[in-house]
């Protein structure tokens, strides 16, 4: 590779050539007339104003907010027309939301560089945070100057307000509906102006959820609900091992069960495609495959991690290094080992994958809950045999993602089009459906993970030196992201370690990333999922080794982290750390930043003599910048905790030579009701630009429960998920 | 042909009498606010009343729902169910919303039987309908409202 050519240029080149041949570069178009033009081909343009891609006004003063991201239950189609709203001084009721078409050239996400349109990493409002208010504050513009032309005063005599232009000296008033039509006639403006922050109306506020009724009255529209004239439903038989091939179908059986259409080989497997779901099942489930195991991955996990925990005692590819780690285990300063492991994850969502996808022979619809359009239009294109602009997809709202339904190899949508071109001559929408034991066993998991911590103490107890060393899979080799790699380090294994925020004047973070053949993916807080595990419990460690309190410890040791550290402070003295608990209770603290948010939570657990466990409370401390909407934002560490403590309660996936062992929310549990702590959230005022909350409430869970089950029982927890049997007194 | 009784509507379906009323609701009739979450009755996503009674429809034959009053979310007369999903939508209950109507159908069929159930009433009688969004404290809330509501 060039080593002179410019990183980012570079890294762009190759993520626009995978993006495939003759699709349009990423790029940010302003918001403007022709953005506008090509968002609403397919409105009625002419008696909806649509100022820019992002909104449609209607003579009735309908107001319709486009949204590019996808609504999984992060509150996108609440924070986002927020900003438009606040600029275009419409009320909060007025506003409508739908999907944005999936179309990179318009939607991009402009946290990566707009080289895809993509939900993910927590960036959907730190993206939108201008771009929305400026596309409000735009039409708001726009509309006054329409208002200013047809009264034939200027357009400083005038102000909107309440989805009206008011002529403040004559009080001459027009709703934006009435001056839709002279409005398309005007160029609207690029260089706006912003509301001053105190001037704010909404931004800030607890403003309703915008999908909130749909979601309790049945009539929210995910992606397995559509049924299409003519649609026909698939199911998929894959391989009982990842990397294993057909070797023979007797599909007799299957074709005979009635409403069964058609049995086809696709690359991933046999498809089953019938008259409805039960149908395609029971043709499935008769099905019999000779499967060719010997090309699949024989990996049994707890054989893996041992040779991970081998793996770790050796040096790996550095991530990072600061001053000198010589010093580890001299034999005159106190120094400590701890190794930490974490299992496979699933990401389950409620909803199993699927998707609908109807192929022509030019052009190929799919309607899906997607994260990740542009990759899942190229990807579509490819198996289809077209070019991405070529492939509609119609973004519908997903039960559940966590980042299984952003998959680099768009997996669900590849086998969807599979079927659909194995099946071309039906000329019928697709339906895939995949089942909870699909979903299971289907891989994309959360690596499995082994960390191999050691520090030394200086004279004061803090730590002098510290290495890291983490075992894993790579989730970004082979796929079109490793251009983000250096050195060999994929980012997504190191994050929140090679940064670790103490001040530790000597840090080493190694990283090995053996080959094993499960697939594996981002899972919802991605690397801090386990990096924070192991460096929040070992600093709990260092702490006590030093004879410290954890708190103080921590705080001791962010001298260069101002953020961190009120969080830190704002969960202590929220949580009352340090008031006595009677015997068998515990409170643990940790910490994290992750995607540019920074969260501290105090856990509070009460132990049972035979080791089983409770998570009575947690106190939540969360900056996230500018907070756009307190509930959306506490909502989000609510559930984010739930789902760390889902994974540290119960989550883990197992393999036995090649086979997942787990096959259902039997012997994969989530988190329930009875389970879930008391959570109390407090965000932090602030005034820097807002950032994501989706993912950074995980983090610091586990630890945290962790570190609190220490101090109930004595007894370090370091593997997940927890066993209680190791917690017996 | 099959005759089926949904929110006091008669249906005449033509499947398989060993088909989950599930896949009835959803794929014959597309009243599809019920949802599929496990087909093994262990999410609770899929929870409908027959005859008053919270069953996971995922595993049920529509066979054996045949004479029976079926009740789903789509119901628009059920007072229980609106006191709920009011509750729902003042509370801000819902994330990515899928578990939400087996969760309100779960939650109807407890206060159908308990006016004024605790916070453990509540924990063992939707301790089966899985919430992967960790909405469980708004959940619990909400239910204690609706009772709240329900009793004036």
């Amino acid at each position: 590779m060039n080593t002179i050519a410019n990183p980012g240029r570079r890294r762009f080149l190759q993520t626009s050539a995978w993006l495939g041949a003759g699709l349009t570069l990423g790029f940010y178009l302003p918001v403007g007339r022709t953005a506008a033009r090509m968002a609403t081909a397919d409105a009625s343009t002419d008696t909806v104003l649509p100022p820019n891609a992002f909104l449609r006004i209607a003579p009735d003063n309908t107001i319709t907010v486009l949204v590019k991201h996808l609504e999984m239950g992060q509150g996108v189609y609440t924070g986002l027309p927020m900003l438009v709203a606040e600029e275009l001084e419409v009320p909060w009721e007025w506003i409508q939301v739908q999907a944005a078409p999936a179309d990179v050239r318009l939607y991009g996400n402009l946290a990566w560089g707009g080289s895809a349109q993509g939900t993910g990493n927590s960036t959907s409002l730190a993206n939108s945070w201008d771009q929305l208010r400026q596309a409000g504050a735009m039409a708001r513009e726009l509309l006054i100057a329409a208002a200013a032309a047809l009264w034939d005063v200027e357009p400083g005599a005038l102000k909107a307000d309440h989805g009206r232009v008011v002529h403040t000296a004559s009080g001459r008033k027009a709703s934006y509906g009435e001056l839709t039509a002279k409005a398309a006639e005007l160029t609207p403006p690029n260089d706006v102006k912003l509301k001053d922050p105190a001037a704010w109306k909404y931004i800030g506020k607890s403003l309703p959820r915008k999908d909130t009724l749909a979601k309790v009255n049945g009539q929210a529209l995910f992606a397995g609900d559509l049924k299409l004239p003519g649609m026909l439903t698939a199911l998929v038989a894959r391989p009982p091992v990842f990397g294993g091939r057909v070797s023979n179908v007797q599909a007799d059986a299957a074709r005979a069960v009635p409403g069964v259409q058609a049995v086809v080989p696709i690359p991933q497997g046999v498809a089953v495609v019938a008259r409805d779901f039960w149908s395609a099942k029971q043709g499935r489930d008769a099905l019999i495959i000779d499967w060719d195991e010997s090309t699949g991955a024989r990996v049994s996990s707890e054989a893996l991690r041992q040779q991970y925990i081998e793996l770790s005692q050796t040096p790996g590819d550095v991530a990072v290094a600061r001053g000198n780690v010589a010093q580890l285990f001299s034999a005159t300063s106190k120094t400590l080992e701890a190794v930490f492991s974490v299992p496979y994850l699933a990401h389950a969502p409620m909803e199993p994958l699927n998707c609908v996808v109807h192929l022509k022979d030019d052009h190929c619809q799919i309607w899906a809950g997607s994260q990740s359009q542009t990759v899942d239009q190229a990807i579509a294109a490819q198996v289809a045999g077209l070019t991405p602009q070529q492939v509609t997809l119609h973004t519908l709202l997903a039960g559940g993602s966590f980042g299984r339904r952003a998959n680099p190899t768009a997996d669900y949508i590849a086998e969807a089009v599979a079927i659909a071109k194995a099946t071309r001559e039906l000329d019928v929408p697709i339906r895939l459906m995949w089942t909870r034991k699909d979903d299971i066993k289907g891989g994309y998991y959360r690596p499995l993970f082994v960390h191999r911590l050691a520090a030394t103490l200086a004279t004061d107890g803090k730590p002098l030196v510290w290495r890291q060393r983490i075992v894993g899979q790579s989730i970004l080799t082979g796929t079109s992201f490793a251009v983000t790699m250096r050195d060999g380090i994929d980012p997504t294994s190191v994050e929140g370690a090679a940064n670790l925020p103490y001040a530790v004047p000597n840090l080493r973070v190694e990283l090995h990333s053996p080959s094993v053949g499960v697939p594996v993916l981002w899972w919802r807080s991605v690397g801090h999922t386990h990096t924070a595990f192991a460096t929040e419990v070992f600093i709990d460690e260092l702490a006590f080794a030093a004879g410290q309190d954890p708190y103080e410890y921590r705080r001791a040791l962010l001298t260069e982290q101002p953020r961190l550290k009120a969080v830190l402070d704002l969960a202590a003295q929220k949580a009352d750390w340090g008031a006595p608990l009677p015997n068998g209770r515990g409170r643990g603290i940790a910490l994290q930043e992750s995607f540019n948010s920074f969260v501290a939570q105090v856990a509070e657990v009460t132990v049972q003599p035979d080791g089983r466990f409770r998570v009575d409370r947690v106190v939540c401390a969360v900056d996230c910048g500018i907070a756009v909407n307190p509930n959306v934002i506490e909502a989000q560490m609510e559930g984010g905790i739930g789902f760390g403590l889902s994974a540290a309660l119960h989550g883990r996936i197992t393999l036995k030579e090649g086979r997942v062992e787990q096959n259902n929310y039997l012997d994969y549990p989530l988190l329930r009701m009875a389970e879930m702590p008391n959570v109390e959230v407090y965000i932090v005022p602030s005034a820097e630009r807002p950032t994501g909350v989706g993912e950074s409430g995980v983090p610091p869970i586990a630890p945290a429960v962790a570190n609190a089950l220490f101090a109930a029982t004595g007894k370090r927890v370091r593997h997940l998920p927890i066993d209680p049997a190791e917690l017996k007194v | 042909m099959m005759t089926l009784v949904i929110n006091s509507h008669r249906h005449e379906v033509d499947v398989a009498p060993d088909t989950p009323l599930l896949w009835v609701l959803r794929d014959t009739l597309g009243l599809t606010g019920t949802k599929y979450g496990c087909g093994q009755a262990v999410c609770g996503a899929c929870t409908v009343h027959v005859n008053g009674n919270p069953v996971r429809s995922c595993v049920l034959p529509v066979s054996a729902a045949i004479g029976s009053q079926i009740t789903t979310i789509e119901a628009t007369d059920h007072r229980i169910i609106r006191a709920l999903q009011h509750a729902w939508i003042e509370r801000e209950a819902s994330q990515c919303g899928y578990c939400q109507p087996g969760q309100i159908l779960s939650a109807a069929a407890l206060l159908a039987g308990n006016a004024q159930p605790s916070d453990a009433d509540i924990d063992s009688a939707m301790s089966s309908n899985l919430c992967r969004c960790a909405t469980y404290l708004r959940i619990r809330a909400a239910i204690h409202d609706a009772a709240a509501a329900l009793r004036v």
